[in-house]
């Protein structure tokens, strides 16, 4: 493929293209053209293409954006003896019927975009508090006629969110109170507190560090999993069944999740705690102190209160995690990509009300002085 | 009181946004018939039908089936409307963590109060009809595309609707398996006396099945009518459409 430029006409531009004009020479000549044509800017530009063997769907769109661009400037572009087969090609993506848009584009200026953002965020907070509000109404439904869910759905939930979950819980929390016994050490070692570290560790793990972190890992894989698996069901037309059957999406698909996640969450927090205890007790048992003095220590540390202050917060975290989880599954647009921004915007979603509940608890806790 | 029709739409409108989909759409359909909605891709088929169900609410317009009215009724009211009523999607929407057999038996479960055993005999029994009877324990993954469609029919008939709504019934099927559907399609409409409203642009099926025919175009009726007679419009574009040339 040659490409030569012959611009001994002030007024005129002559490209003059000869062998192959496909996707690989096209690639190459491509910028090349752009650059002759910016430089030179004639009036007329002539396209000699007698000595072109071969073009392709590429070529033709190096000849099209070159009189395009002619065009624009309100020049003129002349492609000179293309032969009449690759003509033909032209002619034929010229001339294919075009079929309207059935979506109309509206343009918008900044205000009218502004308002249309403003609309979208009272109109989402709006279907939040409507899903809030069914949700409330369709468990109370359940809870008073508790033949009313699928048991068997619920116990697949419950496995779920529940004993599958159990492994990375208790990993979890085992390595979280090892590391934070570990990190706590060389402190209290300086005063010879080490003793005061069940105190650490014990009360840390109840009131928030079991909780938040329980809750946290939930969001991670229970609010992903409840968002992914209802997203599929929504893009598989599988809820709009459910509606044509008179069955209420939300009783079906979203109050037995949220009571499995209710019902196991105050254990997974038990489990991370214990098992965060164990790996501060071993620390603890490393530094010298025996399980009867870490245990009567860890007993004059932590009161009920403080466990039932977390497991009131695990309670509510599990309901916000289950409830966000399942709302942006219903609210799963169209096509496997949806799936995907739901799965993500549930796990978001999930994690930035979690601070902003855990902020409330800590407010409301220090009030009441829990 | 007697009806002569089993759904009447009256000047039915829907928007998405600004854009209008269906503009004053108006027809009856009769008790048994298998009524077709037929059109280009894109000209407001599914949208009618997802309306008709009470999917989407109108913008206008009022839909009545078999007396009464979808779109001002009350919620139980519109759950006893729908009773009547059965749907299939055009991706077969079977759930996915349940058998056949499940499936089939879920609307039972949930809207009825029979017995295990009796649910268990009418899903059979659905799944007999639709020839499924050897297959009731694969999952909706396991089967075929036809498969799926038929299973999703024998649910859709579980609590004996009077009329079913079929989205694309043979999309995606090969011409055999579509026929095959086409033939269970009549056989339960001449033995079960139920109103298919089928949505549909496969022109074999609209000639062998359909007893009436719309043609939609960009949201409006442009046609009505048997499908011999609309083969045989004057319109250039029902002609067209309906003979299968292009639209110049």
């Amino acid at each position: 493929m040659t490409f030569q430029i012959d611009d001994s006409d002030q007024e005129k531009l002559k490209l003059v293209f000869s062998g192959r004009l496909d996707i690989d020479t096209v690639a190459k000549l491509w910028d090349s053209c752009q650059l002759t044509l910016s430089k030179y800017q004639p009036h007329i530009l002539v396209l000699d293409l007698k000595a072109i063997d071969y073009c392709d769907g590429a070529g033709i769109a190096l000849i099209q954006n070159l009189q395009k661009q002619q065009k624009q400037l309100h020049k003129t572009c002349i492609v000179k003896e293309l032969k009449p087969e690759f003509q033909h090609l032209i002619d034929f993506i010229e001339h294919q019927p075009h079929q309207n848009s059935v979506q109309h584009e509206f343009t918008s200026n900044l205000s009218e975009q502004l308002g249309q953002i403003a609309v979208d965020v009272v109109q989402d907070i709006s279907d939040n508090l409507i899903f809030l509000g069914i949700l409330a109404y369709q468990s109370m439904l359940v809870l008073f006629n508790p033949k009313r869910i699928r048991w068997k759905d619920f116990w697949r939930f419950v496995d779920i969110t529940g004993p599958k979950a159990f492994p990375i819980v208790a990993l979890t929390g085992f390595l979280i109170g090892l590391i934070s016994t570990f990190q706590a050490a060389p402190s209290f070692q300086m005063f010879g507190a080490e003793i005061f570290m069940v105190n650490l560790v014990g009360l840390g793990l109840t009131r928030e560090m079991g909780p938040l972190l329980v809750a946290v890992l939930l969001a991670g894989r229970t609010a992903s999993s409840f968002a992914a698996e209802i997203g599929t069901m929504k893009i598989n037309q599988e809820i709009d069944a459910l509606s044509t059957m008179g069955i209420n999406p939300i009783r079906f698909l979203v109050v037995p999740r949220i009571m499995a996640t209710l019902l196991v969450t105050p254990a997974l927090e038990a489990f991370f705690i214990l098992f965060g205890l164990l790996g501060s007790f071993v620390v603890m048992s490393y530094l010298g102190f025996t399980l009867d003095a870490f245990l009567t220590q860890l007993h004059q540390a932590v009161k009920v209160k403080d466990c039932l202050g977390g497991l009131v917060k695990i309670f509510i975290f599990g309901w916000v995690i289950a409830g966000v989880g399942c709302l942006h599954g219903i609210k799963t647009r169209f096509g496997a990509q949806a799936v995907g921004v739901s799965t993500t915007q549930a796990v978001v979603s999930s994690l930035i009300m979690l601070v902003i509940v855990d902020g409330i608890f800590a407010v409301v806790y220090y009030v009441l002085q829990v | 009181m007697e009806h002569k029709f089993i759904i009447k739409i009256t000047s039915l409108v829907a928007k998405y946004g600004k854009y209008t989909v269906l503009d004053k759409i108006s027809f009856t359909v009769m008790p048994g018939e298998i009524f077709m909605i037929v059109g280009g891709s894109g000209c407001g088929k599914t949208t009618l039908l997802n309306h008709i169900v009470g999917l989407l609410p109108p913008d206008a317009g009022d839909i009545i089936i078999d007396g009464k009215s979808i779109v001002h009724a009350a919620e139980r009211e519109r759950l006893a409307i729908l009773r009547e009523v059965g749907v299939l999607y055009q991706s077969g929407a079977l759930f996915g963590s349940m058998n056949l057999l499940q499936n089939v038996q879920f609307p039972l479960e949930e809207l009825t109060n029979l017995p295990d055993q009796a649910i268990r005999e009418i899903a059979n029994n659905k799944l007999d009809m639709v020839g499924l009877s050897d297959f009731k324990d694969y999952m909706p993954a396991e089967v075929s595309g036809g498969m799926l469609k038929r299973a999703a029919i024998a649910r859709a008939m579980a609590l004996d609707p009077k009329i079913l709504f079929l989205d694309e019934p043979s999309s995606g099927l090969d011409p055999i398996i579509a026929a095959e559907l086409d033939k269970l399609i009549e056989n339960l409409s001449q033995t079960l006396g139920i109103t298919f409203v089928i949505v549909s642009h496969n022109l074999a099926s609209i000639f062998k099945i359909a007893t009436r025919v719309i043609l939609l175009d960009q949201g409006k009726i442009v046609a009505i009518g048997s499908p011999q007679q609309l083969s045989g419009n004057a319109d250039p574009f029902v002609r067209k459409f309906f003979n299968r040339e292009l639209v110049t």
